[in-house]
């Protein structure tokens, strides 16, 4: 394949590829190495895409201003329950919606698939109200429960419902002359086939609650159960003008663990996101 | 295009015999049918409480909140029928919203699918380094939307990182978050250059798809490299410009965060699309009935669009038979 297309013609691709790819990079590039700058440098001109000393003050300030660990760990944890709960959720209902057959499934599934068509967006402000009302504003309960449950996971049903359609018929069969029951055969049989789905749910349930940003603002008000996408924003100076050294490296501590895991396990990232559920 | 047409009845599915096997004579109503029937039930009611809960019976108090006069700063909670769809009608700041809105999911939806299908056919042509490529595209996806978003903020300043490469090929770039259309332009490339990786992907898969004897049948007869294209590659890769056209729409209409953080939604209301004038009535303004309203709108905008685009798939979307 390699040789059909003529030399020049693959320079050209080349150099398309290269130039398309500077706003791609760029941005992430600039961020890291700007956070280590002096503040005189953040701006200079030209920029310097390596920073000629290194500068930590920023990064210490970054804790000094906010409990940023806190809301590190904040997020993290979030991420996680909600990722785990995701998956138990949806995984359960995405079977028995694939293999087990009972009454009333079609009305249910359609029922489910009503939460697709429904962005959380739409319901922020009820759902504030229905937490106001149970006292749990200004708790981490909003940022738990309604993507475990609710619109979020109807997508991660629909994915992991797709995907056990996939699989042989004969599965149910060798449970049952094994005399396993639906829970064992879900759990031992189905769920360990379904590593590729669970994988791509995983990585969309968590980026989503990651980068999640209406919900906190809207569901949080003291410091130290903030997040860290509303963390990020808020090291502004006394005149509301951003602290453009801090913010920066407060956004390089949270975007580049992510990117270091993407980095090592791109494959298994973008393999397992085009080939399972979503695709057509 | 098997999502979400085929059907639970169509999937045949072998039946336990009655009774069952391992069911002794004394506990015979216990049959595999009635234990399929709870363990369907039991399976599905965490997502089934969850959906009622916090989709179904938000979407009703939504529609019912829409039909009042709610402060919650001034306490007031008082029954006006349709007072804020008229009041919707008569807002003037609306036609803005709904223009920027419009301008803002267009421009994203064009831009995002142009680009991703470009990346993926030039990424598709076997060269050498293509899955390193791959990666820096993708790469923006998993990098935090807040994080990005101030990087971009500090890149647009009139004296940041894109005017600075400007100046350097001798162009006087203007102050992009400053200006109507250079803003509404730049919240939208910000977003494009976030997500078009996904898109891409999953336009890559669909390439890879492409029978290669079609290419070698059309070589024969003397196609060119665009003909190939738009009379192969496009109608054989349709199913997939249906769902990330979609996928992209919808989530155009969702925009919020890179909004609050660029540009609040000015100058003026060129960038305030409806997610964020929803957000500024309701939790800046704290008009939570007309902040309803509001939603109750986008509601029947992201369903319409999503009933229209489903439509349209039997005209021009290929079907193999």
């Amino acid at each position: 394949m390699n040789n059909r297309l003529p030399l020049r013609a693959r320079v050209a691709i080349y150099g398309l590829i290269c130039l398309l790819a500077i706003p791609f990079v760029f941005p992430t590039w600039w961020m890291v190495t700007s956070s280590f700058k002096p503040v005189s440098d953040i701006f200079a001109f030209p920029p310097s895409l390596i920073p000629t000393e290194l500068s930590f003050s920023a990064y210490r300030r970054v804790f000094e201003l906010q409990p940023f660990a806190q809301q590190y760990l904040n997020s993290a944890y979030i991420a996680a329950v909600v990722t785990v709960g995701t998956l138990a959720v949806s995984s359960l209902a995405g079977y028995a919606f694939a293999r087990i057959r009972f009454r009333g499934q079609h009305a249910l599934f359609l029922v489910v698939l009503v939460g697709l068509l429904i962005p959380s967006e739409v319901t922020i402000v009820p759902l504030f109200q229905m937490f106001n009302s149970v006292g749990m504003i200004d708790t981490h309960w909003p940022l738990i429960l309604v993507p475990t449950l609710g619109a979020p996971s109807v997508l991660a049903t629909f994915i992991m419902r797709q995907f056990f359609i996939t699989l042989p018929g004969e599965l149910e069969e060798a449970a049952r002359v094994d005399g396993l029951g639906r829970l064992a055969t879900f759990w031992r049989i189905a769920l360990p086939l379904a590593r590729p789905a669970l994988g791509a749910v995983a990585i969309f349930t968590f980026l989503h609650s990651w980068n999640l940003y209406l919900e906190p603002i809207v569901f949080l008000s003291t410091p130290e159960k903030f997040t860290l996408p509303q963390a990020l924003t808020q090291f502004v100076d006394a005149y509301g003008g951003p602290m453009w050294d801090v913010q920066l490296s407060a956004a390089s501590m949270t975007a580049l663990p992510v990117l270091v895991v993407f980095v090592i396990a791109q494959r298994q990232f973008i393999e397992g996101l085009a080939h399972t559920g979503l695709k057509g | 295009m098997p999502v979400l047409t085929d059907n639970v009845a169509g999937r045949a599915e072998p039946r336990p015999a009655p009774g069952g096997t391992a069911a002794s004579p004394r506990r015979r109503w216990w049959t595999s049918r009635r234990r399929d029937q709870l363990a369907g039930l039991l399976f599905v009611t965490p997502q089934l409480v969850g959906t009622a809960l916090f989709v179904l019976l938000p979407l009703g108090l939504v529609v019912w909140y829409s039909l009042h006069e709610w402060n919650v700063l001034a306490d007031t909670f008082d029954f006006v029928g349709t007072d804020n769809y008229r009041e919707l009608v008569d807002d003037p700041k609306l036609p803005g919203v709904l223009r920027s809105t419009l301008f803002f999911s267009v421009g994203l939806v064009v831009f995002n699918l142009a680009l991703a299908l470009l990346l993926a056919v030039l990424l598709n042509q076997r060269l050498r380094g293509t899955v390193v490529f791959r990666t820096l595209f993708f790469s923006p996806v998993v990098v935090s939307l807040v994080a990005w978003t101030i990087v971009w903020g500090f890149l647009l300043q009139d004296n940041g990182g894109v005017n600075g490469v400007a100046g350097a090929v001798g162009l006087d770039g203007p102050n992009w978050l400053r200006g109507e259309w250079t803003a509404l332009l730049s919240v939208i490339v910000v977003q494009v250059v976030k997500n078009v990786g996904l898109n891409m992907v999953l336009f890559l898969a669909a390439l890879q798809g492409v029978p290669a004897e079609l290419y070698e049948a059309a070589r024969v007869e003397g196609a060119s490299r665009w003909t190939q294209f738009r009379r192969i590659t496009v109608p054989l890769i349709s199913p997939t410009i249906l769902l990330t056209s979609i996928i992209t729409v919808v989530g155009a209409l969702q925009v919020f965060a890179q909004i609050a953080v660029l540009t609040q939604g000015g100058p003026g209301t060129s960038t305030t699309v409806l997610v964020y004038y929803l957000y500024q009535q309701a939790f800046q303004f704290h008009q939570f009935g007309y902040g309803s309203t509001l939603s109750v709108l986008l509601f029947l905008i992201v369903l319409t669009l999503t009933v229209v685009q489903w439509r349209m798939r039997r005209k021009w979307v290929f079907h193999e038979q």
